[in-house]
């Protein structure tokens, strides 16, 4: 047991490669590829269980290390582990992936072997981001993201893919250079990489406060158009009205939310204090202008888009409002999202292939034809719109108290408008394409409802959003163990919502 | 000890210069019915044993021969073996694309195999008048190669701009050799590191830096000095330009390493901030202009004029750390070059076909190991991690950061956002569904046992350098080490050896 702890985050990063180029060499014949694709997410979503199952929530700090060099100069360590924060998103991203893989199983019908490569290999760059401990490493994983993704927009947009694509690399792209910068400025002033050790030096305050403001920043500009945090939003409706249904499902959001908390908060707690009102401003913003526009699309993955920006709004409203609750809630919204967005994403992909059509005025009256569709989509919204018992609820309340009692009740409150336009456009949307008369559209085309196949994989994750909605704990015990202040060594450091949260009662029990 | 005999210092280029010479001699007693195929194949030999003679060198101790005219020390084995790498993928990529039927085919390996004895040379001279010989061995050979459609309009057009602007440039070098000659009486690189600094006519080694480093950057196509190279890689053919861009460059950087840090580091505070200055007209020019081109050729080539400047920055690296940044950085950029130049060849073919990026479009979809390859190399030249341009611009911008041109690092990496525009232009073109399928797309040459090892090669090294780019780096670090000039032995002068630590 102790060999497979010692190595089982490398086996997690390198089965997608493996599956990757698998593919890449088998015939593109009998759906081989979908089969081997299949298989690979399975044994890696069974390897990635292994984590959670193993890790020991007594224990404070990284578990399942592993730490060798890698490239001596400048000194690159292999260093990858899991803390409470990073363990259930590693499942998760096990948990997209077949999900990813079903979705596409009849949408993608050309070039197989191409899209399940780049798909897996995705999913390496995706673990990788959320278990590297070195920053170079993280750096490597984190742009190694963007390439599957830019290729397969192209690859398979609706209509413009390449403009898509451009602008969703571009847009990544560009940030990380400074990003890039700020690591190395670092490295030249430490000789580290290495993310403990680092966290450790910037607290002792060695650094000239000026220049690590600077950098700070940089890590959190990469971050935020990641997220994307309100003004830097710009590539993401194209990104969801063009990708194909599986990249965007597995890519959204979850990298920058993590980084921001990990590498922006844990590395330079001072700084992220000092700009986080601003960024708690942007969150509300963000919500309500997410939430607002959402309301005006005609597309479905517009839309989609849009309510996107708005819930992850709220979660980096959490992340910057420094409570521990806060926090925790955040990533338990971040799991939530995750499986929300899945079943949604599968949902709608379903849709387009029936209908082929993403324009929401051309449906109306579906419950009728495929009942079965109507019904997953509605408890889906539902809990996308946070009904208590569904898991949206959970994510949203710890992330709401926290910032009433934490950080300011205006925000909150103007926050909580938010949760009533999520709520008015999702219903909005059940209502025009499910229920109403039946549009020509829905009349013409043969209607069939889910399949085996789809019924098979969107029915555990539906029974996912149920427990996850009643009984949390399961999930917030191992974060919590995660959610812990950033050493702190100057003396007014200490903010004060950070003491009142500490008092029993901030995070439910 | 005993002394080395002096022909195992230049062993790789007398295999070579044999092999060369060998493919001429059979090439005219065949007959005219025979097939020329197996001439490349003798050629590709030759420089297979090359390189291992290259490496067996490394066994040799450090020093010179023929009267203290040439040298192997790591310095030029790193070099010798990446030469030989280059030329041995071309020499491979040719087999397969060249016509069967076409012209002199030959002439042509032969050529190649002459152009490679030239760079070769060029890396391990220590004297100035060597390396005027050998940079003149390599360009006649490349000048000829780069005119190699003489039917078409354009091939004798790059043969000739690349003729004249090259002779001007040489000419530019051998100036600067002579003012060398006129300052401090020899020519010989080490006796010129040592009276340099002292030298009467400060004036006249000034001149020289300057009139060498118009020569020297001309070759590798340094802004302002770049303006042939949109050109002749337009006009040549793509296996000739997938050598051009790579092999006479990596030979004309280790030349310009060898006179900036072992014969002139006395004049660093002069040529550091000229080189600073080239480096981000390189970087700048290259990529605003590659941002316009329509021509996949055009392009690459305005992209290697920015990579000249990517490599430029790592002269603002001190000593060693610098020398080993640009090598490492040769390394890297020659292999993604060689690379995506080849899947270019396959794709457009020998008679470029298919020259615009727009021609590119469905290419993963007409021919998937092709568009993937493409893909690959162009995610590489952008500078994403787990390729060998990463790496290459990581070192390149660590040694600019570590020498103190912060600026240089930072207008660096911008640049390099600015270089992913046009890159993925083409990639994601390449990634595309053809809009009209049935427009008539000559098939991709097939892709035989010589192209695919060419393309296995470039592609392993280039994810090699990647992923594990240690060993290489080691590699140049000792060739960084060995870049310096020699203890004097008996020198009467008791000049203070200006090398840095």
């Amino acid at each position: 047991m102790e060999a497979i702890n010692q190595s089982i985050l490398t086996w997690i990063i390198l089965v997608p490669l493996a599956g990757a180029v698998l593919v890449a060499l088998l015939p593109d014949r009998y759906k081989l590829p979908n089969w081997v694709a299949l298989l690979t997410t399975l044994v890696s979503l069974l390897l990635s269980l292994h984590l959670p199952v193993h890790f020991n929530a007594a224990l404070r700090g990284f578990q399942f290390e592993i730490n060798t060099p890698w490239i001596e100069n400048p000194a690159i360590f292999y260093h990858v582990g899991v803390d409470g924060l990073s363990v259930w998103l590693v499942v998760l991203v096990g948990l997209l992936a077949p999900v990813g893989v079903i979705v596409s199983w009849n949408a993608i019908r050309e070039r197989r072997k191409i899209f399940y490569s780049l798909f897996l290999i995705q999913q390496t760059a995706m673990v990788g981001v959320f278990i590297a401990l070195d920053l170079m490493l993280y750096y490597g994983f984190w742009e190694l993201s963007l390439v599957p993704m830019a290729i397969l927009i192209a690859m398979y947009g609706r209509k413009d893919g390449p403009k898509a694509a451009l602008k969703f690399f571009l847009y990544t792209f560009i940030p990380s250079a400074p990003l890039l910068v700020a690591i190395l400025w670092i490295y030249a002033r430490t000789g580290s990489f290495d993310f403990v050790t680092l966290q450790l030096l910037i607290s002792h305050g060695n650094f000239p406060s000026g220049a690590l403001f600077w950098v700070a920043l940089a890590f959190l500009f990469a971050f935020a158009v990641k997220v994307p945090v309100f003004p830097l939003h710009g590539w993401l409706a194209d990104t969801f009205s063009e990708a194909p249904v599986a990249m965007a499902m597995v890519v959204a959001g979850k990298l920058g939310l993590y980084s921001m908390l990990r590498f922006h908060i844990g590395l330079f707690p001072s700084q992220a204090r000092a700009v986080a009102p601003w960024l708690i401003g942007l969150a509300v913003i963000g919500i309500l202008y997410g939430a607002c526009l959402a309301l005006v699309q005609r597309n479905y993955w517009r839309l989609l888009a849009y309510a996107v920006i708005s819930h992850f709004s709220f979660i980096t409203l959490a992340l910057y409002g420094f409570t521990f609750t806060g926090w925790a809630g955040a990533f338990y919204q971040i799991l939530n999202q995750g499986v929300i967005e899945a079943a949604i994403f599968l949902l709608l992909g379903a849709l387009e292939l029936r209908y082929g059509s993403t324009e929401i005025g051309q449906f109306g009256g579906l419950a009728a034809k495929v009942p079965r569709l109507a019904t997953f989509f509605v408890i889906t919204t539902l809990a996308m719109i946070g009904l208590p018992l569904l898991n949206g609820f959970v994510g949203e309340f710890l992330i709401l108290s926290s910032t009433f009692n934490g950080v300011s009740r205006g925000w909150a409150v103007a926050a909580t408008v938010g949760v009533i336009l999520g709520a008015a456009y999702m219903l909005w949307l059940v209502q025009r394409i499910f229920y109403g008369g039946e549009s020509p559209l829905a009349m013409q085309r043969p209607a069939h409802d889910l399949q085996f196949g789809e019924l098979a994989i969107l029915t555990p994750v539906v029974v996912l959003m149920l427990v996850m909605g009643v009984a949390p704990m399961q999930w917030l015990n191992t974060i919590q163990t995660g959610v812990h202040l950033p050493p702190i060594h100057s003396t007014n450091a200490l903010p004060p919502s950070i003491l009142q949260i500490t008092s029993p009662g901030g995070i439910p029990r | 000890m005993t002394p080395v005999p002096d022909i195992y210092r230049i062993l790789p280029e007398v295999i070579l210069t044999l092999t060369g010479v060998a493919v001429m001699l059979i090439d005219a007693t065949l007959g005219h019915a025979f097939p020329r195929r197996p001439l490349g194949w003798v050629a590709a030999i030759g420089t297979t044993l090359a390189l291992w003679a290259s490496l067996w060198q490394l066994s040799l101790p450090v020093g010179t021969g023929f009267y203290s005219t040439v040298e192997t020390s790591p310095f030029t084995v790193f070099f010798h073996v990446l030469i030989c790498g280059i030329v041995l993928v071309a020499l491979l990529l040719t087999l397969d694309t060249l016509p069967e039927d076409s012209h002199h085919q030959g002439e042509f390996y032969a050529l190649i195999v002459f152009g490679a004895v030239g760079m070769c040379l060029l890396t391990g001279a220590v004297e100035l008048l060597v390396v005027f010989i050998a940079l003149e061995i390599s360009s006649i050979s490349t000048y000829v190669l780069a005119g190699y459609r003489k039917d078409t309009g354009r091939g004798p057009e790059a043969a000739i701009k690349y003729f004249l602007l090259g002779s001007f440039a040489t000419g530019f070098l051998l100036y600067g050799i002579a003012l060398i000659f006129g300052a401090t009486g020899t020519t010989q690189i080490y006796d010129v590191a040592r009276l340099a600094p002292t030298a009467q006519n400060h004036a006249f080694v000034l001149a020289a830096l300057g009139l060498m480093l118009v020569g020297i950057l001309f070759k590798v196509s340094a802004a302002p000095f770049h303006v042939w190279t949109p050109d002749v890689y337009e006009g040549a053919p793509s296996p000739v330009v997938a050598l051009l861009s790579t092999a006479p460059k990596t030979a004309a950087f280790a030349l310009l390493l060898r006179v900036l840090y072992e014969m002139l580091p006395s004049l660093r505070s002069v040529w550091a901030p000229l080189l600073w200055i080239v480096a981000v007209l390189s970087m700048t020019i290259g990529n605003l202009a590659a941002l316009r081109q329509q021509n996949v050729k055009r392009m690459l080539a305005y992209s290697s004029i920015a990579h000249a400047g990517y490599l430029l920055a790592a002269f603002a690296g001190l000593g060693s750390i610098g020398i080993a940044a640009a090598a490492f950085y040769t390394a890297a950029y020659s292999a993604m070059n060689v690379g995506v130049f080849a899947v270019v060849a396959l794709v457009s073919g020998y008679d470029d076909k298919l020259p615009l990026i727009d021609d590119f479009r469905g290419l993963i979809y007409r021919s998937p190991l092709m568009g993937s390859l493409l893909l690959f190399f162009l995610v590489s030249l952008v500078g994403i991690p787990f390729t060998g341009g990463f790496f290459g611009k990581f070192y390149s911008f660590s040694a600019a950061v570590g020498g103190g041109a912060i600026a240089l690092a930072i207008i660096g990496l911008l640049n390099s956002g600015i270089s992913a525009g046009y890159y993925l232009r083409l990639a994601l073109a390449a990634a595309q569904r053809d809009p009209q399928p049935d427009r008539a797309i000559a098939p991709s040459s097939q892709v035989g046992v010589a192209v695919g090892a060419a393309l296995l090669l470039a592609t392993a090294a280039t994810l090699v350098l990647g992923i594990v780019p240690s060993a290489t780096l080691h590699s140049a670090e000792s060739a960084a080490h060995t870049l310096q000039v020699p203890p004097p032995e008996a020198a009467p002068l008791s000049v203070e050896a200006p090398i840095h630590p």
